[in-house]
């Protein structure tokens, strides 16, 4: 590394620098001051109101000032304010905390300064991850063996209860069919939209899900399979088509009809799902050789044969790489759940259900204990993700 | 590639002439159409809700949003912005979208700040333990979030931080840094050695080199995971109901949105156009920026 290189020639640290270096260490303690002071302003709820009133004071306007007091600001322009202050002291405050360090690492003198500065470089990241999630990932492992009426409770409960099976085997099915969906459909359309002109523009469509919470599509796809009694009229379309085929509508995800309600919900995930696969499969089939292709050709294999027999093999390291993230995106899939159904209907999977234990019914030993059962089985999937990404050079 | 529609290739000036073009024609044909009808498929469900939010609310009941989109202007058929106005105001959707900027914004740029100084730390400064703390924000990268979501929880009820912005900005800092560091990692230690070098002979500060000539150059790598941290936060709804809560003063769009979904769902003028106004900043983004979104979305995939 450069390090020495680097380092600020010592003839160069006078008195002038050693000053300057003050005055900055003392403005960021002002701006720290100052952050303090706006974290305060956000969490009161008149805080915009006592602000403006205060700063009407200063200027003299004392009865306007009184005004404000009494009848608060109308809401609107208190939340602005309050998104203001909010954005300065977060956006600002990061920054001070660098400045003033790096300002105060200047005064130690250049051999300490040097030996301090990747700390401070590194430091506020450092902390940040021990304090949300090296620790409370120990925390949580802990807990799920200590906290009250562990382990019998807790992993007894985990490991054996009914309601945690039905999760485990909606999570199995939401695994195979929702990764295998996502991956195989993103794979044949990328192959299919290789071969036309307006590549992009179809990509759009495909790939356009994706910007949409997870909230957002379960409401879009609770329209579409909205449910009315038979002769009413459908509005939502997948029962519409289903009763113009001369069919009874079907209530989804309104009544115990396994396995259809959870497929239902998968088939949200892999609309949200195949967009991703596509764009990064379509990359990697654009990386196939075209001598190769040719080659195979003119040795007399027919296009099918092209595809499975060279094609995939030479992307199979992009699509274990999309078919992992999908994975574990799936493994930990909440919000569509918990928006539709809540886990009612058999549709609970492992993520909702640990919310619920720890939201809804406190019941801190069993969310920690359902959250490791999580980890554990994403960590296996992450590994051969990461592998398979240092294998391409990425992350070395 | 194969067949290249619109480019007739030179092998199409062979012996049976005709019937080799009237199969490639028909094979261009049938191509474009399944490209049409996956097109068409894959919006289908987001052309419903966006029709659907500008419909009365008796039409919405009584006749399916294709009609409406059939006929647009029938006698019979309304248009209206009336559903945004209730769900703006009365349901509070104006002020959710305000929190969601109030959350998102610093919850994107804290992180992405930590994650750019730690990363040239790792990539251009030699200190003890370098290698071992950058060895576990590689393993952080497997532990899922929900790991940590009880004792944060707990933490936050001693600290006070519960329901609070500062609480979710934090919390949202924590859970992104492991991916920021590596991604911005693998970009600023691929930046040529001679930059440093020579600002090094120039006698600029590591603080100066940083800002003046890592921060410049990494603006792809920056934008690409600002807009999948933007996104993320955006749309999440796991640590927002938690941390943040949904009381009408912080609660942020997603959060809202669901509140929506439970008090009032049969209500579907105002379930669309709720849903709608959620998605309107990400679209905005997507259809902006999207070589970075593209580029986001893909490097950011590997979050745990």
């Amino acid at each position: 590394m450069i390090e020495q290189a680097i380092a600020p020639p010592t003839t160069r640290l006078t008195r002038r620098r050693l000053v300057s270096g003050a005055v900055r260490a003392l403005v960021a303690v002002a701006i720290a001051a100052a952050v303090l002071f706006g974290l305060g302003l956000v969490r009161d709820p008149e805080g915009p109101a006592r602000l403006y009133a205060f700063l009407l004071d200063l200027l003299g306007q004392g009865a306007t000032a009184e005004g404000l007091r009494e009848g608060g600001l109308d809401p609107l322009h208190a939340k602005l304010t309050i998104m203001v202050i909010a954005l300065a002291i977060g956006v600002g405050g990061v920054w001070a905390i660098f400045a003033g360090l790096n300002s105060l690492v200047d005064l130690l003198g250049p051999t300490w300064s040097r030996r301090v500065r990747p700390y401070v470089f590194i430091g506020p990241a450092v902390v940040m991850l021990l304090g949300y999630l090296v620790i409370p990932a120990v925390a949580t492992i802990i807990a799920s063996f200590t906290e009250e009426g562990a382990p019998e409770t807790t992993w007894g409960y985990v490991l054996t209860s009914p309601e945690m099976w039905l999760a485990f085997r909606n999570n199995i099915i939401w695994l195979v069919l929702g990764t295998g969906g996502s991956v195989g459909i993103g794979l044949a359309i990328a192959a299919l939209f290789d071969r036309i002109k307006r590549e992009a523009l179809a990509k759009v469509f495909v790939f356009m899900p994706l910007a949409i919470s997870m909230v957002g599509a379960a409401v879009i796809w609770r329209f579409m399979y909205a449910w009315q009694p038979a002769g009413e009229p459908q509005f939502g379309l997948v029962n519409a088509a289903w009763t113009a085929l001369g069919n009874e509508p079907v209530a989804l995800m309104q009544v115990q009809s396994p396995p259809v309600n959870t497929l239902a919900l998968i088939v949200i995930m892999v609309w949200l799902q195949t967009g991703f696969a596509m764009v990064v499969l379509s990359a990697a089939l654009k990386g196939v050789p075209s001598e190769v292709l040719e080659a195979a050709r003119s040795d007399g294999a027919n296009e099918r044969q092209v595809f499975f027999r060279i094609v995939m093999p030479m992307i199979r390291p992009t699509i274990i790489a999309v078919g992992t993230t999908v994975a574990i995106a799936i493994l930990k899939v909440f919000d569509i759940v918990y928006v539709m159904t809540g886990g009612r209907f058999e549709t609970e999977v492992i993520a909702n259900r640990m919310f619920n234990e720890m939201f809804a019914f406190r019941n801190f030993g069993r969310a920690s204990a359902i959250a490791v059962i999580l980890f554990v089985a994403v960590v296996p999937i992450m590994i051969v993700n990461i592998r398979n990404l240092r294998r391409q050079g990425i992350g070395r | 590639m194969t067949a290249v529609p619109g480019v007739a290739g030179p092998r199409a000036a062979g012996g049976d002439n005709t019937s080799r073009r009237l199969r490639g024609l028909l094979g261009r044909t049938s191509v474009r159409a399944a490209v049409v009808l996956i097109a068409v498929a894959w919006s289908l469900p987001t052309a419903g809700l966006l029709i659907s939010s500008f419909r009365p609310v008796n039409d919405i009941r009584t006749t399916g949003w294709w009609d409406a989109l059939l006929h647009p202007f029938n006698a019979a058929t309304n248009w209206t912005f009336a559903n945004y106005e209730a769900v703006l105001s009365a349901d509070g959707m104006a002020v959710a979208f305000i929190n969601s900027l109030v959350v998102t914004i610093p919850a994107t740029i804290i992180p992405i700040t930590m994650a750019a100084y730690a990363a040239y730390a790792f990539a251009w400064m030699r200190f003890p333990g370098r290698s071992f703390l950058f060895a576990i924000v590689v393993g952080l990268l497997v532990v899922p979030l929900q790991m940590s979501l009880v004792p944060v929880l707990r933490m936050y009820s001693v600290l006070d931080l519960n329901g609070t912005f500062l609480g979710v900005w934090l919390a949202h800092t924590g859970f992104g840094l492991p991916l920021a560091v590596f991604l911005l990692y693998n970009y600023i230690s691929q930046l040529p050695v001679d930059l440093f070098e020579s600002a090094a002979i120039d006698g600029a500060s590591h603080f100066q080199v940083f800002r003046r000539i890592v921060v410049p150059l990494s603006v792809p790598a920056l934008a690409s995971f600002a807009i999948f941290q933007f996104l993320w936060v955006w749309n999440d709804l796991l640590i927002a109901l938690i941390f943040l809560g949904t009381q009408e003063t912080v609660a942020v769009m997603p959060a809202r949105l669901n509140e929506l979904v439970g008090t009032r769902g049969e209500a579907w003028h105002l379930l669309t156009a709720g849903a709608f106004v959620t998605m309107v900043v990400p679209l905005a983004v997507f259809l902006g920026l999207q070589r970075y979104f593209v580029r986001g979305i893909v490097a950011g995939s590997v979050k745990g």
